[in-house]
């Protein structure tokens, strides 16, 4: 199958972007890593110029974790589960749009994890010395938990919210979801305030515009406008409360 | 001893975070350096689950029954005293990581579910769904950074180790890394160092691993003189799908729920592990799975539509259970084949999965240059000469649970702390790396490297998987030995100074082509079949000779490995014959 891939590249985070167009024949079972792994195997331009490699991240080649994410023919998806055969013979690639390029496809989503500190997603346990079972969860809880629990922090709903952009600080839809997750736990719920107040704060959720876009957009089909609507009203309730109580 | 200097983790996985957090909790400040952020480790790739016998169904299961068959799995290769303390803690780890909040599956009672897996009868296996090592990965993604928000981690992220500092005593000081975006190469010191770096798949080209998991940590340790175990035993996956990229897993947990492989012989479907092991059927070991798989369909010539395939058949279990239990799994089948799981019989062949063999340890998971520890995947220590599904998550949280606890016992005899060591030292060995990189940038030869990357994936793949003969080893270690010839003659394509991926990548090639000298020609000495590793001249497996872990150590004047052998702690079972059927 022939095809054209049209890359936009930068050489480092302050140099200026530019394209590089390369033409290949892969199989139709190829994916965009594979067809970045065959340049990397043969670096050579349409014109016939000899260039660097194209720098991009992946590691898994599953879509599980959220390395290979970039723009493809103006979406944002993982590459290694965007196969050759349903996207046309131009492929357009250039790096995700909210976040600081490093260099050609590769981005820093630090943001991302920095979000997740902020609202503390984690379970505050005492230690990891023995003390026997966690607390029963039914399977009602487990099931909305494990859809929440897949979000692989790749960004996509990032990307598609308007919200999220150079003149805000929006913390984004996903780390809102994991606001939920860890509220949802018996243990995760002994500092949902703490949660609650982070989510509060300035770029917290009241910035959602209430789009849509992330949920459309998520790959793993993380409850995101759910969690926010949920989270939204947890949120009234506890300044209600806040308000009473002082 | 005087304090100021900390832990040093390389590596985020399951193993790697682990290690980390009992440190933290034993009040030690710790650099963790990956690749990639720790939430992307290639934990994430695990499917099925986690071991643990908990016996919450009933069926008598216990510990010490997991102790016998993990030995029993690993054809008694494994030293038992640490396997068997791995069994015992097993209940205690799956019970940590449900407080941890991993969203493991329920019964409807709300207790922790379990599945069967390989070569157990007992359902021993806790999962979240068919993605549970991403949920237990991430579980302690979030507990380490709850730690670096108390300032007691530091991340390295995208920082690459490049070397072991290791004063003039043999005492392991701290670690050399570079940034692979700004290509900065720094000395850390550290009074402990554990390498956490997974897996070695790469060296295969195409594997179920992440394309991460090159084994070039290991290697550069091996080339500075620590031990390398069991190089041979590497695992192939009776049930993987086909791709121009990657090998792509489907998990042992879909024969564990049920699923059945079978192909066509006289026009009729064939169940042929069924028949042929009537006791496990589906479930026998990996090894065995994957022989069988490969006569069927290379010998007898009787794959699916004459290809190297055969089916992996769920499609006779309900749609609501699969989505629950399988649904992960199964929607990776769908994504990259297009075809539909539910319906229609998966086509597998075996892939290369995992290695058993790794840097040699002791009982403390300290290699043999005291301060320099390792834990996971990249360790040799508990699953012999094949491993059980879902033991390996066990034996990564197990393994950093011990480094963890074991550190402060080490830096409590320690004398001397890595601050009174001049830098001269660190300066040495820093020098010596960027002298190997400057090599590198001025390699302007013909060579792709990336293709010379795969031509060793293709040979190794060949010759050194399944099926293993003398002649086809010793043509594989003269081939490598020629492609280590043709690397001086590589290309190294990028001149830039910013995020320039093939300078490290030649590197990690480099570390490749060294550690699949070891793993060959640790098979080539081994004249027996004793678990994943079958030769068909030496079928028997032969516990006179070769009950006995493999020591690899580099010979810096053949640029070679020496192998010697070691002898088998047995002390606590008896070995026997390991039989399925
Ligand atoms: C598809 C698949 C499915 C699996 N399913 C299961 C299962 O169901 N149950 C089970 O028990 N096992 C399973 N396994 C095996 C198991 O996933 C791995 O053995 C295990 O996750 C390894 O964990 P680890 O912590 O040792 O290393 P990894 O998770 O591989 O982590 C290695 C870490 O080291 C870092 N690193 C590597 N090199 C360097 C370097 N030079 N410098 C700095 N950092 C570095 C990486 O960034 C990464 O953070 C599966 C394996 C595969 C491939
Ligand atoms: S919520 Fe979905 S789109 Fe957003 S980061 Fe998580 S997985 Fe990606
Ligand atoms: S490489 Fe992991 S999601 Fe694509």
């Amino acid at each position: 199958m022939k095809i054209r891939v049209i890359v936009e590249r930068r050489m480092s985070p302050v140099s200026t972007p530019y394209i590089n167009e390369f033409d290949l024949d892969v199989e139709e079972s190829a994916n965009v890593i594979s067809v970045l792994m065959e340049i990397r195997r043969n670096p050579v331009t349409v014109s016939g110029e000899k260039v660097a490699p194209v720098s991009f991240e992946c590691s898994c080649l599953e879509e599980v974790c959220g390395a290979c994410t970039m723009n493809i023919n103006g979406k944002a998806r993982q590459a290694c589960s965007a196969l050759v055969k349903d996207l046309g013979s131009k492929i357009y690639l250039s790096p995700l749009r909210k976040f600081p390029v490093l260099r050609d496809l590769i981005v820093d989503r630090k943001r991302i994890f920095e979000g997740l500190r902020r609202v503390k997603a984690w379970i505050p346990i005492d230690g990891t010395h023995g003390l026997g079972p966690g607390p029963k969860v039914s399977e009602k809880t487990q099931r909305i938990g494990y859809k929440l629990s897949r979000c692989m922090s790749c960004g996509v709903c990032m990307e598609a919210c308007p919200q999220v952009n150079d003149r805000s600080n929006f913390i984004g839809p996903a780390v809102i979801a994991q606001v939920l997750l860890f509220n949802l736990h018996p243990t995760g719920a002994m500092i949902k305030e703490d949660r609650l107040e982070a989510l509060m704060d300035e770029g917290g959720i009241s910035e959602c515009g209430n789009a849509q876009n992330c949920v459309k957009a998520c790959p793993k089909q993380v409850p995101l406008t759910f969690s926010i609507a949920k989270l939204n009203r947890d949120t009234l309730f506890y300044s209600i409360k806040r308000l009473l109580d002082s | 001893m005087s304090s100021g200097c900390e832990v040093i983790v390389v590596g985020g996985g399951l193993a790697g975070l682990m290690a980390t957090i009992v440190a933290c909790e034993n009040n030690l400040r710790v650099k963790l350096f990956t690749l990639l952020p720790a939430k992307r480790s290639h934990s994430v790739c695990a499917q099925g689950g986690i071991n643990a016998s908990v016996n919450t169904k009933g069926e008598g299961d216990s510990p010490e029954i997991h102790f016998y068959e993990t030995v029993y799995g690993g054809d008694f290769l494994a030293n038992q005293p640490p396997v068997k303390a791995m069994c015992e803690n097993a209940p205690n780890i799956v019970y940590l990581l449900d407080r941890m909040g991993v969203m493991f599956n329920r019964t409807p009672e709300g207790f922790l579910d379990f599945r069967r897996f390989g070569g157990t009868q007992y359902h021993r296996t806790a999962f979240a769904g068919a993605t549970t090592g991403q949920q237990i990965l991430y579980a302690l993604d979030e507990q380490v950074r709850r730690f670096e928000s108390s300032g007691l981690v530091k991340k390295y992220t995208g920082w690459e180790f490049l070397r072991a500092v290791i004063d003039d005593d043999n005492i392991c000081r701290g670690i050399v890394a570079g940034n692979i975006h700004t290509q900065e190469i720094e000395y850390f010191k550290a009074d402990a160092v554990v390498i956490a770096t997974g897996g070695l798949g790469m060296i295969f080209g195409k594997s179920t691993n992440s394309v991460i998991c090159t084994g070039s940590a290991q290697s550069i340790l091996y080339k500075q003189g620590v031990k390398y175990a069991n190089g041979e035993f590497i695992q192939v996956h009776p049930t993987a799908i086909a791709g121009g990229d990657k090998l792509r897993l489907i998990s042992e947990s879909v024969r564990g729920e049920g699923g059945r492989i079978w192909t066509y012989k006289d026009g009729k479907p064939w169940y042929f592990l069924e028949e042929k092991y009537p006791k496990y059927g589906n479930l026998v070991p990996r090894d065995i799975a994957s022989r069988e798989i490969f006569n069927v369909c290379v010998n007898m010539g009787l794959g699916i539509d004459g290809k190297n395939q055969v089916y992996l058949d769920v499609t006779h279990i309900d749609r609501q259970t699969l989505e629950y239990k399988l649904g992960g799994v199964l929607e990776i089948y769908e994504k990259f084949m297009g075809e539909d799981p539910y319906t229609k019989p998966m086509k597998v062949f075996p892939a290369v999965h995992y290695t058993m063999g790794g840097l040699w340890v002791d009982y403390n998971q300290m290699t043999n240059i005291p301060g320099l520890f390792a834990a996971g995947e990249c360790e040799y220590q508990y699953h012999g000469a094949n491993r059980l599904g879902a033991n390996s998550l066990l034996s990564c949280i197990h393994g950093g649970m011990v480094v963890g606890k074991k550190i402060p016992e080490y830096l409590k005899g320690l004398d001397k702390s890595c601050a009174d060591i001049g830098e001269n030292l660190f300066e040495r060995e820093k020098k010596s790396v960027l002298s190997k990189f400057e090599r590198y940038k001025s390699l302007k030869g013909k060579e792709n490297p990336y293709h010379l990357h795969k031509e060793l994936g293709e040979l190794m793949t060949e010759n050194v998987t399944v099926i293993r003969y003398n002649d086809k080893l010793k043509m594989t270690i003269e081939k490598i030995k020629e492609l280590k010839e043709r690397f001086n003659k590589i290309d190294i394509l990028d001149n830039s100074d910013f995020g320039n991926q093939t300078l490290f990548y030649v590197n990690q090639l480099a570390n490749m082509l060294d550690l699949a000298l070891v793993i060959t020609k640790g098979a080539l000495l081994r004249n027996e079949s004793r678990g994943s590793h079958y030769k068909p001249e030496f079928p028997q497996r032969d516990d006179e000779n070769f009950l006995k872990t493999t020591i690899a150590i580099y010979d810096e004047k053949n640029d070679e490995p020496v192998i010697s052998y070691e002898e088998v702690d047995t002390s606590l079972i008896k070995p026997v014959t390991r039989k399925y059927d």
